[in-house]
């Protein structure tokens, strides 16, 4: 028997500006099926806040109920959790991040979650602004009850029982994008070159960023007839265009190659290179990256990349003007001010 | 890079670094594995077959697999290869083992040979080519069997029943010993119409410092190392002046200081011309001897033995320090100091060994080179006259008892070929086996959880009372519980992680669990830029890589082999069983089948 994932890492293994190795961002070892897409996103989200130095202890994973939000134990071991409701997570992300602004909030949810159940709390949380990462780890079916077609699955397309889905899709970036969304992204669990930079845009963009992941469920929808099968993606995965993150501590070196066509950036200081593939896309025009999503679907295209950023959105705590710093941080005499500021109150009526 | 060739039998048997580094490639993680589930007779009889003498070589190897052991590449330490080797050798049954040692061979096959001395390799052809009914006379100017294993390695060290007992299965199998009988002359021995001779007679002569001043004067009092180490084992010699000098930095002269204490040594220094971390000695015997209050001085080169009234009172040294040039290499410059001056009654030196053929004529088709050695061929111990062969420290000078055990394993295969009248140069192929271990979902057929225990220690006897007798054993050997603990760190690198291109779907599982980052899924390249281009980068040059053939998406698949654990998650996590974990089991093929 086995199935304990040893305590040995690699000697050489790098640390980041803290001082902890990727080791420090682990979770629990995955109990989600061999294969399964999933634990890639797991990963590319270790690595990024490995790579953007994030504390763990600064960073809250909040999930619903599904395959893909079970996975918040597997990545971030020594981070705060929720596993909520089906399809709740939005709200109980928004309360956190009322209390506690000072935080990284990662949402973890599934199409089910989000697109069935969810869907509501879904539009809500979106165009709220509610700053955090909100992922979606998007296999089409309904994996923790054996693979029924989910409300992403497209049309025609079969899971393993081998009977084509009659109904519409819900593209959750068209719909994140009708909603207000302020970062949109689609990506595929199985190309980290691009989805670990846009999981690290992400969590620096000050507002509401949505990731589209494509993850495919290896047991029910892995089949030729799926569209979110691992052959059927990479056949036909088309980006907007290559993406680096620089964080706001680095300087920009040589390491990031040259010749990007625009350089956004994050409200953070971060910034953002989009190099230009094809044509030349641009992720701050909303009309835009509606028409490019369809455009591509109509061609049997999937796109991917960074496909909408608004860098000077406002966030739910601008929108609210909300106290500046964590509701934990507030002591007696911020939250009772005492009779004078009542007095000065009063007056302002008067 | 071109797709690994993992059909080549050397692939797989190089990542099982501790084999691989073994001169004769006893497979090492097969046994300690048999060793965990207490399989003794089976792990032993493992190691009687690849390196003769399991007892012995548990007590006295010189370990070549401990560097190599990738636990070490992992952790601190590696895993305690040789003192497993050990356990195997004491849990054993006799009756268990008994039924499996092979007997006399039933039928002569009508060829005789000659094989002059009795060490380790000589005795290594003789059990090779007892089964096949070669009739067999080992000569040897000894006592008894052993070689140097018997005259040089103190009692303290290796029991002498542990050398009887295995010097004893080998002559059970039915060559016959001359023990008393110096070989004079090897022409005549080849008259005698032997089909071959094997000449292992080791290393018998112990360098000296003939040219320091007072060398002839102080001669009662000095003594050559081996020689005396000789002297002490056939009991010629029982107690040793009260302050000592050993002379050198090798595990000849931790066995002589050590040696030294227990015959009435109370001062014994080893001095050495060396910086202390240069010395030959492995490290645990400079350990040992350290412990039994043996102060190790060096950077002092010997200049002068200094007498009074006829005895020899002590010895001057000139104090240097190492420079190293641009090449590594090495040069003990003076410091300028005075000379240092150490009391002593008696100077032991092991300073090195020497090769030494005055019973071999130079006009019987041996041809020797401008040092006084003979030329061998390195992959059949042929020399240059056919029917004569060398091995062990006789063939290219003093090694080790492991090595004197691989060259008697290769000549006993050129001496059967050459006198069935085939070509020595055609050399047998390995006996290679690989086989999936799966059993079923998380179910392997060898225990693949990665243990986190650091090295055990091997617990000694007290030195109150080692030191008064030079027979007792120091080292005590693990017990059962302790060998099992010690057994669960190997990290089974036989287990092969076996990889099937055509089978990878690139969904990144493997990518993802590997605790290790060994596999990556990446474009092709030169390996120079490719190995820098892993996740983590594979700087150690001497670990391969196992690269795929092109997957669906043009990439490959490449595994940096130096620190997987072989934990075998990658399979373990793998939809389409594109990895599979295999044992692989690589065997030197011998002269005959055992």
């Amino acid at each position: 028997m086995t199935y304990i994932r040893p305590n040995f890492r690699h000697p050489d293994l790098p640390s980041n500006e803290l001082g902890y190795t990727r080791q420090e961002y682990e979770g629990s070892l995955s109990t989600l099926c061999a294969g399964c897409g999933h634990d890639s996103v797991s990963a590319a989200i270790i690595q990024a806040c490995y790579e953007i130095a994030v504390p763990p202890h600064k960073v809250a994973k909040i999930s619903g109920i599904g395959c893909s939000s079970k996975t918040p134990t597997y990545f971030l071991g020594q981070s705060h959790g929720f596993n909520s409701v089906h399809g709740r997570m939005p709200s109980v992300a928004t309360g956190a991040n009322l209390a506690n602004r000072d935080m990284v909030y990662i949402g973890v949810s599934g199409d089910g979650d989000t697109a069935s159940i969810g869907l509501g709390q879904f539009g809500h949380v979106a165009r709220r602004n509610l700053n955090m990462l909100y992922i979606v780890e998007n296999n089409g079916c309904y994996g923790l009850t054996k693979g029924q077609d989910s409300a992403t699955a497209d049309v025609g397309s079969a899971s393993k029982k081998g009977v084509p889905n009659p109904y519409e899709s819900i593209d959750l970036c068209t719909t994140a994008l009708q909603m207000g969304a302020t970062f949109v992204a689609r990506s595929f669990s199985g190309d980290k070159q691009q989805l670990v930079p846009l999981i690290k845009a992400a969590i620096s963009h000050s507002g509401f960023a949505f990731i589209d992941v494509i993850s495919p469920c290896v047991t029910f929808n892995n089949n030729p007839q799926s569209t979110k099968g691992y052959e059927y993606v990479r056949e036909h995965m088309a980006a907007t265009g290559k993406m680096d993150f620089v964080p706001v501590r680095q300087e920009i070196t040589a390491e990031y190659e040259p010749g990007y066509a625009r350089e956004v950036t994050l409200h953070d200081g971060s910034v953002i290179h989009l190099y230009k593939q094809g044509n030349d896309f641009n992720t701050q025009d909303r009309n835009e990256a509606v028409r490019a999503i369809q455009n591509h679907k109509e061609k049997g295209e999937i796109l991917t990349g960074l496909i909408y950023l608004d860098p000077d959105c406002s966030d739910f705590h601008e929108l609210q003007s909300t106290v500046k710093k964590p509701l934990r941080d507030l002591n007696e005499d911020d939250l009772c001010p005492g009779g004078r500021a009542l007095q000065a109150i009063n007056a302002n009526l008067r | 890079m071109k797709p690994t060739n993992i059909e080549n039998p050397e692939y797989f048997h190089k990542v099982v670094d501790c084999q691989y580094a073994c001169p004769a490639h006893t497979p090492v993680p097969e046994y300690i594995r048999l060793i965990a589930q207490g399989r003794y007779d089976d792990a032993y009889m493992i190691n009687w077959e690849s390196n003769v003498f399991p007892g012995i070589l548990g007590r006295t190897c010189d370990r070549p697999c401990e560097p190599a052991c990738r636990r070490g590449r992992i952790e601190e330490e590696p895993v305690a290869i040789c003192r497993l080797k050990r356990v195997a050798a004491d849990e054993k049954s006799m009756q268990g083992i008994a039924g499996r040692l092979p007997g006399k061979a039933p039928k002569k096959n009508g060829k005789r040979i000659a094989l002059v001395g009795a060490g380790p390799a000589s005795l290594t052809v003789a059990r090779d080519l007892a089964p096949l009914g070669y009739e067999m006379d080992i000569f040897d100017a000894q006592k008894a069997g052993g070689g140097f294993m018997r005259s040089q390695i103190p009692a303290f060290r290796l029991p002498e029943e542990v050398l009887d007992e295995e010097v004893g299965y080998i002559l059970d199998m039915g060559p016959v010993a001359h023990f008393d009988t110096y070989v004079e002359s090897l022409k005549e021995l080849l008259e005698q119409n032997y089909d071959a001779v094997f000449v292992g007679s080791g290393a018998p002569r112990g360098r000296d410092l003939k040219n320091l001043p007072n060398r002839q004067e102080a001669d009662p009092f000095i003594h050559i190392g081996i020689d005396w180490l000789a002297s002490v084992a056939f009991e010629h010699t029982a107690k040793i002046g009260k302050k000592v000098i050993v002379l050198g930095g090798g595990n000849t002269a931790m066995d002589c200081c050590r040696t030294a204490r227990r015959l009435g040594g109370e001062d014994v220094k080893v001095i050495v011309r060396s910086p202390f971390a240069d010395m030959k000695a492995s490290p645990w015997e400079k350990d040992d001897a350290i412990a039994e209050d043996i102060p190790i001085i060096d950077n002092h080169v010997p200049k002068e033995f200094v007498m009074e009234d006829g005895k020899l009172v002590g010895m001057r040294f000139e104090k240097v320090r190492a420079e190293y040039d641009e090449n590594g290499r090495r040069n003990l410059v003076p410091t300028g100091e005075d000379l240092a001056f150490y009391p002593c009654d008696e100077v032991l030196m092991a300073i090195g060994q020497e090769n030494a053929f005055p019973w071999i004529e130079r006009d019987i088709g041996i041809v020797f080179d401008k040092w006084g050695m003979p030329q061998i061929d390195e992959t059949t111990f042929q020399s240059s006259n056919p029917r004569v062969f060398f091995g062990g420290d006789a063939a290219f000078g003093p090694e080790n008892i492991i090595t004197a055990v691989a060259h008697g394993h290769q000549a006993a295969i050129s001496i059967d070929l050459f006198c069935r009248g085939e070509d020595v140069a055609k050399r047998p192929a390995p006996g290679t086996n690989l086989v999936s271990q799966k059993m079923g979902v998380h179910e392997w057929s060898y225990d693949s959880q990665i243990d986190d225990d650091r090295r055990y220690k091997v617990p000694h006897a007290d030195k109150s009372l080692t030191l008064k007798d030079r027979k007792l054993e120091v080292e005590l050997g693990f017990d059962a519980a302790t060998a099992f603990r010690e057994a669960e760190r190997c990290l089974n690198c036989d287990v092969q992680t076996v990889f099937s291109d055509s089978r990878c779907i690139e969904c990144d599982a493997c990518v993802d669990i590997c605790p290790t980052d060994c596999i990556n899924f990446i474009d092709n390249g030169e390996e120079e830029e490719l190995r820098e281009r892993l996740k983590i980068p594979a700087r150690n040059t001497d670990q391969d890589l196992y690269v795929s053939g092109d997957l669906p998406t043009g990439r490959v698949m490449v595994k940096d082999e130096d620190v997987c654990l072989h934990c075998g998650l990658c399979a373990e996590r793998c939809p389409t069983s594109a990895w599979d974990m295999q044992k692989f089991l690589y065997e030197v093929t011998k002269a005959a089948p055992l």
